[in-house]
């Protein structure tokens, strides 16, 4: 291994108070492959979004090839040698490989605008040869394989001349032999004393490939360890070892009977024979891996996408979801992952968003009784309490944690029997979550049965009675309160060996 | 993520954006009352109860296209085929009050069924079968002529039923009957968007198509409901047309689509859904036909007129870009 090419140290990145990272550095040195490690929200990804320019830090140094460097834009770090492989990768897929390699540098000849194709079509014969990337230069990138695709992307960075490549998940959509064919090339860089910067959630991989780990948790740096001296446990718990906060106000609420039984729910190729029953007063935790198929059993449970076969069961009977109305007749109610694409009507009032799933009981025959309406909004909004100027407001203006309580008002307005939460606090401040978490409590207590699907795992340990972890679209495992820790959900998880 | 910022900022920002929301439709109104005033003091023909009458009938049968067009563009829709629409009506109903003179009720009705049906034929494409609304009614502005025209074999039907005409041509007092007309259809299509859950579920399936599915809100049988009422409409601007000029014309009607159009937006409703009123709209008509009617009293040229009113069109969608950046 080289010597040290990157010293980033003391960077700081606070937004709206709330610090991203807090005095963090890393070291890269040349010709190693080094891997960034953290949940979601440790500051991975702020710590890279310096690293390429498109974030300014508060604080810290970035020291390049020796001398300190400050990037104004992307393009910035670009010209000096950092290049960045997305997760999602955006080639032009009507261009061909040769056009999107030198794109905006295309070979011209001499004093005119005119392409000088031959050139354009050898040099990027050549690069491609260099790494046995079997493609025609003249190929339309759209008919290459993902694989393919971020192998150009690779080559195009490697043609800006670049010193320090960063990937990002780049093996998330690439099958086994893909994988193998990205090692080769990062073997290739490595031997090129072309440093990488590896960002994964599959162990396997960062053992596999990697030589050092720096590990970030709530935007402090936890350690950096040669990989060879770590094993998979003792990454997992420099990773999430913190231990549960007060915030969760988990109190026992009396379990009832079954109000909701699913028997071998299958869509393929999204998950399949998943079975479970949520009892009265309890709180069923769903965790899981991203893409591992719990958002989709809830879709498909509320009458989203279509099941291909499977039974599901609401107080006793079976019960025929085929749209979200008739989840919502049988007291199913959903609020989803993403408040802004799918739970809120963003240009409409508080009030519209409130009531939007239950307007009928506010209304006699096809009219809307305004004070029926103004009744309903008035009892909920004094015992969820939302920040606002007035009840008119577009729900755009309010903060993310105010949005998310809309949206539990509103499916709590529909007097469900079941209410399915799926990442109910993502992207909400602490104060908020704490809310969330006490009405989850309360509501339990009144008798309701709640089914919270949560990548975030102190969260689940913290709130729910039963927990389910699902992995590759099957039940993996079924854990009591207080049985499991996060390290045996993450074991559990990960099955063939990836972590979240 | 940007979440953590304070909330109080954050509404401070916010609320600039809604009152300068505000001054835009209250602006909307001052124009219209600027162009009143100019034009009242520039000609002394504007402000005479003779002249407003003629502009306001002038206006009714666009704004009748324009209610519907809310409709549909709050939905973050369009529809192209509303003159060939009018055109269907207009021959169907022209051909029974020449069968039978008195058959005006049966004359109304077949009319805007027709063209109601026609637009729930794009309503279907657009919903069920996912065309986007300007290709499936660009596909019925043309099919439906062509129905216009076979029907009536390419020639016009005249018509010669005195309480057929009554409804283009007479008054009730001093107001022409087809402002009465679009009166009652105005009030009427506000009650529905106003006070009806269809009408909220219209500004929902706007604003955030995939919410309105989740809260159980069927969302392709709205969106085919306010195509069909906006055939309905365009069926009724069109024989009120027809009853006008005293003949249906197979080819009346071409262009009007743009003018219904244009009067949505100048009213600022958003093209792409979720935002916009009734109110707006008929200011947006008022204004047209204002200033269409200036033009004529100050013996503007026609052709002037067209560039006067896609400067106002542009004009108005510059403003509502402006309100958005700053909300």
């Amino acid at each position: 291994m080289g010597e040290t090419i990157l010293t980033m140290s003391g960077m700081t990145k606070a937004y709206f108070g709330v610090k991203a990272l807090d005095g963090v550095s890393l070291d890269i040195r040349r010709g190693e492959v080094h891997a960034l490690m953290g949940e979601n929200g440790a500051g991975k990804s702020t710590l890279m979004k310096i690293l390429t320019g498109l974030v300014k830090p508060d604080e810290g140094e970035i020291v390049f090839e020796g001398n300190s460097v400050q990037f104004a834009n992307p393009q910035a770090a670009l010209n000096l040698g950092i290049a960045m492989i997305h997760q999602e990768l955006n080639p032009i897929p009507e261009m061909t490989v040769a056009e999107n390699i030198f794109l905006g540098r295309e070979p011209r000849y001499p004093g005119t605008p005119f392409v000088n194709t031959k050139k354009l079509e050898a040099q990027t014969r050549q690069l491609l040869e260099d790494f046995q990337f079997r493609a025609e230069p003249n190929t339309k990138v759209g008919q290459l394989s993902i694989a393919q695709k971020q192998m150009l992307e690779i080559i195009k960075a490697i043609s800006y001349q670049a010193k320090l490549i960063i990937m990002d998940e780049p093996t998330s959509a690439l099958s086994e032999s893909e994988v193998k064919t990205l090692f080769q090339t990062i073997e290739k860089l490595k031997r090129q004393g072309v440093p990488i910067i590896y960002i994964s959630h599959r162990m396997e991989e960062i053992f596999a490939i990697t030589d050092r780990i720096t590990v970030l948790r709530d935007g402090k740096l936890i350690g950096v360890r040669d990989t060879a001296e770590l094993d998979s446990d003792g990454l997992i718990s420099m990773m999430v070892g913190r231990s549960l906060d007060a915030i969760y106000p988990k109190e026992d609420a009396a379990v009832g009977g079954i109000v909701l039984e699913v028997r071998g729910l299958t869509r393929r190729p999204y998950f399949e024979n998943v079975s479970f029953a949520v009892r009265e007063g309890e709180i069923l935790g769903i965790a899981g891996l991203m893409g591992a198929g719990r958002s989709e059993v809830m879709r498909a449970l509320f009458g989203i996408d279509r099941a291909d076969s499977g039974e599901v069961v609401m107080a006793g009977e079976t019960v025929r979801v085929r749209h979200p109305s008739d989840a919502i007749r049988h007291g199913m109610a959903f609020v989803t992952e993403d408040r802004k694409e799918l739970g809120l009507v963003l240009s409409r009032s508080i009030r519209e968003n409130m009531t939007l799933a239950s307007l009928s009981k506010a209304s006699k025959g096809p009219f809307v009784s305004r004070s029926a309406e103004a009744a309903m909004c008035d009892e909920m909004t004094s015992n969820i309490r939302i920040k606002m100027n007035r009840m008119e407001q577009e729900v755009l203006t309010l903060s993310g944690g105010n949005q998310q309580k809309v949206v539990i008002a509103k499916w709590l307005l529909t007097s469900p029997k079941l209410l399915i939460l799926d990442e109910p606090t993502r992207g909400i401040d602490v104060g908020a979550k704490a809310e969330i978490y006490k009405m989850m409590s309360k509501l339990a207590q009144q008798g309701l049965a709640i089914i919270m699907v949560s990548s975030e795992l102190p969260e689940v340990l913290g709130m729910s009675d039963r927990i389910l972890v699902m992995g590759e679209g099957e039940i993996r495992g079924e854990f009591a309160r207080g049985d499991i820790t996060q390290e045996q959900i993450l074991e559990c998880a990960i099955g063939g060996g990836r972590i979240a | 993520m940007p979440n953590g910022m304070p909330v109080n900022q954050k509404m401070v920002v916010r609320d600039k954006g809604n009152s300068s929301e505000m001054m835009r439709k209250y602006g909307l109104i001052a124009i219209l009352l600027v162009a009143v005033i100019i034009l009242s003091i520039v000609s002394d023909t504007f402000l005479t109860v003779t002249n407003l009458m003629n502009v306001l009938r002038q206006v009714s049968i666009n704004g009748i296209l324009a209610v519907g067009m809310t409709f549909i563009i709050l939905t973050a829709g369009i529809d192209l085929s509303i003159g060939s629409l009018m055109a269907v009506a207009a021959v169907i109903a022209t051909s029974i009050v020449s069968h039978d003179p008195s058959a005006v009720g049966w004359a109304l009705l077949a009319g805007m069924a027709a063209s109601g049906l026609l637009g729930g034929v794009s309503g279907t494409m657009s919903a069920k079968l996912n065309v986007a609304p300007f290709v499936a009614t660009l596909a019925m502005m043309t099919i439906a002529r062509g129905i216009a025209l076979i029907y009536t074999n390419g020639r016009p039907i005249v018509v010669s039923s005195d309480p057929f005409k009554f409804l283009g041509q007479g008054y009730v007092g001093p107001i022409p009957v087809p402002v009465i007309i679009f009166i009652v259809v105005t009030v009427i299509m506000a009650v529905v968007l106003y006070k009806t859950k269809f009408g909220r579920y219209v500004y929902a399936i706007g604003g955030n198509e995939n919410a309105a599915k989740i809260s159980g809100i069927r969302v392709g049988g709205i969106k085919i409901w306010v195509y069909v009422i906006n055939g309905f409409l365009a069926g009724l601007a069109g024989i009120l047309l027809s009853s006008r000029i005293s003949s249906g014309q197979p080819n009346s009607g071409m262009g009007y689509e743009l003018d219904a159009i244009a009067a949505v937006v100048i009213g600022g409703t958003s093209l792409f859904g979720g935002r916009g009123s009734l109110l707006g709209t008929i200011v947006g008509v008022l204004i047209i036909g204002v200033i269409n009617n200036g033009l004529n009293l100050l013996d503007v040229s026609s052709y002037w007129q067209q560039i006067i009113k896609g400067l106002i069109i542009a004009g108005a969608v510059i403003l509502d870009q402006r309100a958005k950046r700053n909300g």
